[in-house]
């Protein structure tokens, strides 16, 4: 019995152990980024840690919009990197950042589809015939949004049909919560065809699809900004990171990631 | 006394780890929200799409598990510890596992996948797939039950059946089904719990489309991407839901445990 007693107060002062929800240590740091990112950030990451030895750099990758909520509950995030404006001023209005973050990439959607093309897709217009399955991100992912704008731009291109968005719309079979499950879709050749970003289309995604390019009147180019969090615990390793991101060898990571460089982004969405 | 005190205290906590997170969803929720959001068509067809799937799955699991159950709990026979492993399997893989298997299984490349769409049959994207989503992984909760019920009944009564010259199949429904019943129904109960709340295969093997594969716990989890309050009333009406299910299917079998105890005295 009295091993047993011994065992309860065991039990008993497990809470005391929960405490402190694994505060990081000050040489990690934590990046809340776009699932979009994940490729290239990683390498990013790496890059960091290896310029300051002793730092451990962590990324969540998630759908922004899941990104900013966790980071309203407290989530202990150091940056965060939204794939648009909407969550990171989500972020701003909230108070968890000052401003409204600094551009730092661009993306565009392409169509893709998977390499044995089991539904005979030669081209964008095809994404509206009868019968053919097409995976979107839901409307509250920031891909899904570009998806729905780019299809209403189709609608109105030469030789798309005017009712081309509804058509699409109506061949929907799945809105994924985040884009890299439609990359998925698409690549497990459940889907016949998604639209995601470029950049998802990564070395290794590509040998199991086909990419459709969306011409740049017509495409949504999705701009990400990045902000260091006002309650960061490595506010200094975050700024580093945040400048890495931004800097000349930190944009050509991106690039060939197949993100788009900032320059050439809103002038009026940088610094604050 | 002091073991009785701490095994309250115990319990006591075990009952607040459950129940403070229930009980701060509903104090979350502002009122007549609620009401609000039932009127949601968007809503009601989640909701409607649940209980059709969830239900679907428990008959499905309900008719291919018993034999099952009915072989683990009187039958010996090689390679018997090894098919209970393999069913109990689906209670410990992530639910997203499972998803990834079953596309690997019944998906358009899948293995069984390019027979079924030659009977034109297909599961990824569709109810029936989320059915078998369902039935995939609340499979374990009714034969786990069942087979415990059926190894409980006394062996006497199948002797005496089949001292009155009973055939099997008569006696296995008449006499065993009954004698079992009570156990039948809460794995039943649990197995409907699991396939309710089933989200992680439902959203990689069937996907996410409102009317045809959005259930409800794939409705709370887009929802909270967007609106928490819309997210919070989803919750709370999955949470009433279940209990009012779950507490009408405990209250049916005891009062069906008190029919068989009496059936049971009867023929002394």
């Amino acid at each position: 019995m009295n091993a047993f007693m011994r065992f309860a107060l065991a039990v008993l002062g497990l809470p005391l152990l929960a405490g402190r929800p694994e505060a990081p240590a000050p040489s990690t740091l934590t990046v809340y980024a776009a699932a979009s990112l994940t490729d290239a950030f990683r390498e990013l990451g790496h890059a960091l840690e290896a310029t300051h030895p002793g730092l451990t750099v962590q990324f969540n990758f998630a759908g922004s919009q899941q990104l900013a909520l966790q980071i309203e509950e407290g989530a202990p995030a150091d940056v965060f990197a939204s794939a648009d404006q909407r969550w990171m001023s989500y972020a701003a209005e909230k108070g968890l950042v000052a401003g409204e973050g600094a551009i730092f990439a661009r993306n565009r959607l392409v169509a893709i589809v998977p390499r044995t093309n089991p539904a005979r897709i030669g081209g964008l217009a095809d994404l509206g015939r009868r019968g053919t399955k097409i995976v979107v991100a839901a409307e509250a992912v920031p891909a899904g949004e570009y998806s729905r704008e780019t299809l209403e731009k189709l609608s109105a291109a030469p030789g798309f049909p005017p009712e081309y968005a509804r058509r699409v719309l109506a061949n929907v079979v799945s809105q994924e919560e985040n884009v890299k499950a439609v990359v998925a879709k698409v690549q497990l050749g459940e889907a016949d065809a998604g639209l995601v970003y470029r950049s998802d289309v990564t070395p290794s995604v590509s040998r199991y699809v086909r990419v459709f390019e969306i011409e740049d009147p017509y495409n949504v180019i999705a701009r990400y900004p990045i902000a260091v969090l006002k309650r960061a615990k490595n506010a200094e390793a975050a700024k580093w990171f945040v400048e890495l991101v931004s800097s000349a060898p930190g944009q050509q990571t991106l690039e060939r990631h197949g993100l788009l460089p900032a320059a050439a982004a809103a002038p009026a969405a940088t610094q604050p | 006394m002091a073991l009785r005190a701490l095994a309250l205290v115990l319990g006591a906590l075990l009952v607040l780890l459950l129940g403070l997170p229930l009980l701060s969803l509903l104090l979350r929720i502002p009122s007549g929200d609620l009401v609000a959001r039932l009127r949601d068509p968007l809503i009601l067809q989640a909701l409607r799409l649940s209980l059709l799937t969830s239900f679907a799955a428990t008959v499905i699991v309900a008719t291919l598990g018993l034999p099952v159950a009915y072989l683990l709990a009187t039958g010996e026979f090689r390679g018997k510890r090894v098919l209970e492993a393999f069913i109990d399997l689906p209670m410990v893989l992530p639910p997203t596992v499972a998803g990834v298997a079953l596309l690997t299984a019944f998906g358009r490349t899948g293995l069984a996948g390019q027979a079924l769409s030659a009977l034109g049959i297909t599961l990824p994207f569709t109810t029936l797939g989320v059915v078998v989503a369902q039935a995939f992984v609340a499979a374990p909760f009714f034969v786990g039950a069942a087979r415990a019920g059926f190894a409980e009944v006394d062996r006497k009564y199948l002797d005496a059946a089949a001292t009155l010259r009973a055939a099997p199949g008569y006696t296995f429904l008449r006499v065993l089904v009954p004698l079992a019943a009570p156990s039948l129904f809460a794995g039943a109960a649990m197995s409907w719990a699991r396939a309710l709340g089933e989200f992680g295969a439902t959203i990689t093997f069937a996907g996410n489309m409102p009317g045809v594969t959005q259930t409800m716990p794939l409705a709370v989890y887009l929802a909270l991407q967007s609106d928490l309050d819309a997210a919070v009333a989803l919750s709370v009406l999955l949470l009433l839901v279940s209990l009012t299910v779950l507490l009408s299917i405990r209250l049916t079998p005891s009062r069906l445990a008190a029919l068989a105890a009496r059936a049971r005295r009867a023929p002394r």
